[in-house]
């Protein structure tokens, strides 16, 4: 077994490093990206996070901002296993290792972005439970470990297993399975509410402190994270012999359509309680989409989101448009950038301004975040790379164990 | 949910049955968490002592091959200092510490700056006195908005003199609100001024401070004496903390802080004004390393209008008592249920 799995990890090795130029070039320039952005940490390790945007007003900056995207991201998989294995939709079945890829990927980026911003990163033991101190569960941040990495690893054990038995000829078996794609659906829901909650329980800042956030950053996730999924499955089928059915793309566009069209719903209730009769606490709000004073740095980005977010919805509203891929795939991309800028900046920066006593200070990232930021991405999408490449060449039976060897 | 209701009401209600009319419900909070404090210590202390153990051994062994190989090129203090380097770093929480760790780890303090900067400091590790609970009033009529609260806090904390960090903010306000929202932190002309008045702000050491719960690894706590602190060493720099402050009163570490070193107050506390280091949060801390020796804080002393009183509240002789009982005082964002031990008043 043990020499069976190791024998497993060398060959998905070997197959990772074997492909086409075009996989090569890809890869080449994904680790460009992530070396650039280990130079760029490094420095941040050397002076501390002076080098990035962030002072004691703006606290969270572009970091955060990704990783409370993707966490969206990482829980959107649900949206295919769901399907999948509770409805025992066949035709999600096939796609089901694609939504756990992204939720690996997406997860490692989250972990990595979170030890960006940390200013002691090499502290980071003291949360470990036992030798360190976990503050758990008084503190959001603690369940967010908590529950990340607890996703981390269901969505690595699924689909290991499933596809070390695949790869050794044998058909998974369900119980041992099953359990496991159980918790991990709940689990989906739980490391978005935990994140939505982080913000969402700080009364000192009324931006975030209010109870739509949670269901809000749900339904902005499964527009998002699916349409990432369909995205990448027109990837796969432009460069491999997968045959992607046209049922299921149909179907993840109609779960794209309704989970957007329920954010714009909350995004409207949101402005109306913001706007119809403002408060003192309202300012953070009329930062964001009108600027206040001299002060509007986020105004361009949220009117983007908007536009881009309506644009979007209604073009996949349209029976006729979203069963076209002439549309569908364009409306999947600018969702997609309308969700990170609705989800990232638009919702951590303004909560920062003005500060709690008033004072309106801007954020501007630096060139050391940006490229930090685009370092952890290339990495989240090089394991993307090669798990969906791994998943895909084991499924169809391209790489199984050699029979003579062992 | 009748009942629910109703039960928080009677929580509330708590509030008026203890010994100090000001402050009652919190008694129970502190109570509760140091128990609950001290079954994790329990709980935990097996783990962390092997664990350290482990740790101290290695050490011990790595210190004494560097001797060995390379005795003549590394002096003894090189090799004293990676040593106590070493044992730093894997030392604990300071709440779960035994008073025998903590009297270590202040002794290893002293002795790195002795190493690193030929400075002999002396921090203190003393514990809150029993029976106090120290509470601020700031006198509006008087504050005239010098500034030299400012100044003496810088002084006496150590803060970084590069960033210019400062824990307390004073707001210029216009006649007509006293929201400190409304009021203009960066005044810069001379005072006092028609029609303006004065507020300071600082950390308000909330008897329910939402700053305590949010910290992920507990580096940061409210101490018997109501001061809330934290343990540099054991901060991670996650700034949760300093987003969960209504008051603004929480400070990172971006660079590493500079103090010249002839500037620099020897007289340290843990918990209080010793050199902090890049990557982790401070604040104001009502001056541990004087207020536990029966000193005023820095800011209190330095005023020259009179316009700050600090005291223990729950001496029903003291000053801050008094005015607590007979001015009319008010506090911040009351509505947010912090409790600031802070009061503000006019006369
Ligand atoms: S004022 Fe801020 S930092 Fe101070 S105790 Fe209250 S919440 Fe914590
Ligand atoms: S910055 Fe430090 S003290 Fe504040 S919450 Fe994070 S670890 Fe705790």
């Amino acid at each position: 077994m043990v020499r069976n799995f190791i024998h497993f990890c060398s060959d998905s090795f070997k197959y990772s490093l074997s492909g086409k130029n075009l996989y090569h070039v890809w890869m080449g320039t994904l680790t460009f990206f992530m070396i650039v952005g280990a130079f760029f940490y490094s420095k941040q390790v050397t002076h501390g996070l002076v080098v990035t945007g962030m002072n004691d007003y703006v606290s969270w900056g572009l970091y955060i901002s990704n990783f409370t995207f993707l966490v969206g991201l990482a829980a959107a998989a649900v949206m295919l296993v769901l399907p999948a294995y509770i409805f025992s939709d066949k035709d999600f079945h096939n796609i089901v290792l694609i939504g756990e890829g992204v939720a690996v990927g997406a997860l490692l980026m989250c972990l990595a972005f979170v030890t960006a911003d940390m200013g002691g990163p090499e502290r980071a033991w003291h949360l470990l439970p036992g030798i360190g101190y976990f503050n758990w569960p008084e503190s959001m941040l603690a369940w967010d470990v908590l529950v990340l990495n607890g996703y981390l690893a269901l969505n690595l054990f699924v689909p290991m297993y499933i596809l070390f038995q695949r790869w050794q000829g044998k058909t998974p078996n369900k119980k041992v399975y099953l359990p496991f794609v159980f918790l991990s659906i709940f689990w989906a829901f739980g490391i978005h509410l935990v994140t939505a909650f982080l913000y969402a329980g700080l009364p000192a800042r009324p931006f975030w402190n209010n109870a739509l956030l949670g269901p809000r950053f749900l339904a902005s996730a499964f527009a998002g994270g699916p349409a990432f999924i369909l995205l990448l499955l027109g990837v796969v089928k432009k460069f491999s012999n997968f045959k992607v059915d046209a049922q299921i793309k149909s179907k993840l566009a109609l779960i794209i359509t309704v989970a957007a069209q329920i954010n714009l719903i909350m995004l409207g209730s949101e402005i109306f309680k913001e706007f119809y009769t403002p408060t003192e606490h309202s300012i953070s709000a009329f930062y964001l989409f009108f600027g206040v004073g001299e002060h509007n740095a986020l105004v361009p980005w949220i009117w983007t989101s908007i536009t881009l977010n309506i644009i979007a919805t209604v073009t996949l509203t349209i029976h006729k448009f979203r069963s076209n891929p002439k549309f569908l795939y364009p409306s999947c991309v600018i969702l997609f950038i309308a969700i990170w800028i609705d989800k990232g900046m638009g919702l951590v920066i303004p909560g920062f301004i003005p500060s709690p006593l008033g004072e309106f200070v801007e954020y501007q990232p630096t060139l050391v975040e940006v490229a930090v930021s685009l370092g952890i991405w290339a990495f989240g999408l090089f394991v993307l790379s090669v798990l969906v490449r791994l998943g895909f060449a084991i499924e169809q039976g391209y790489l199984r164990k050699n029979q003579n060897s062992n | 949910m009748r009942n629910f209701i109703s039960n928080l009401f009677k929580h509330n209600k708590k509030t008026s049955s203890s010994q100090c009319p000001v402050f009652s419900q919190d008694k129970t909070t502190t109570r509760v968490d140091e128990e609950k404090g001290a079954k994790q210590i329990l709980d935990k202390k097996q783990n962390r002592r092997s664990f350290l153990k482990g740790m101290t051994a290695t050490a011990g062994a790595g210190a004494s091959l560097m001797a060995v190989g390379a005795s003549n090129l590394i002096d003894k203090d090189a090799k004293e200092k990676a040593a106590l380097k070493w044992e730093e770093f894997f030392k604990g929480n300071y709440r779960v510490m035994t008073e025998d760790e903590k009297k270590a780890t202040v002794k290893r303090l002293e002795e790195l700056s002795r190493i690193n900067n030929n400075q002999n400091v002396s921090i203190s590790a003393d514990a809150p006195l029993e029976g106090v609970l120290f509470g601020y009033a700031f006198n509006i009529s008087k504050c005239q908005g010098y500034g030299d609260c400012i100044e003496a806090c810088i002084e006496e904390n150590n803060l970084d003199r590069k960033s210019n960090m400062q824990y307390i903010k004073m707001f210029e306000m216009d006649h007509g609100k006293l929201n400190v929202e409304s009021g203009d932190a960066a005044y810069f002309h001379q005072v006092p001024k028609d029609d303006k008045f004065y507020i300071g702000t600082q950390c308000m050491h909330c008897e329910n401070p939402p700053c305590v719960p949010v910290c992920p690894t507990g580096a940061t706590w409210k101490e018997k004496d109501g001061i809330v602190v934290v343990d540099y060493d054991w901060c991670i720099g996650c700034r949760y903390c300093e987003a969960a402050c209504p008051y603004w009163a929480r400070r990172f570490n971006w660079a590493e802080p500079e103090v010249p070193k002839e500037k620099e107050n020897k007289n340290q506390h843990y918990l209080g004004n010793r050199k902090k280091m890049k990557g982790v949060m401070e604040k104001c801390t009502f001056c541990v390393q004087r207020t536990r020796k029966g000193q005023e804080p820095a800011c209190v002393e330095a005023c020259p209008t009179g316009a700050r009183v600090f005291g223990n509240i729950l001496d029903p002789n003291s000053e801050i008592r008094y005015i607590i009982e007979n001015k009319k005082v008010f506090r911040l964002k009351e509505e947010l249920g912090t409790e600031p031990k802070f009061w503000y008043y006019m006369d």
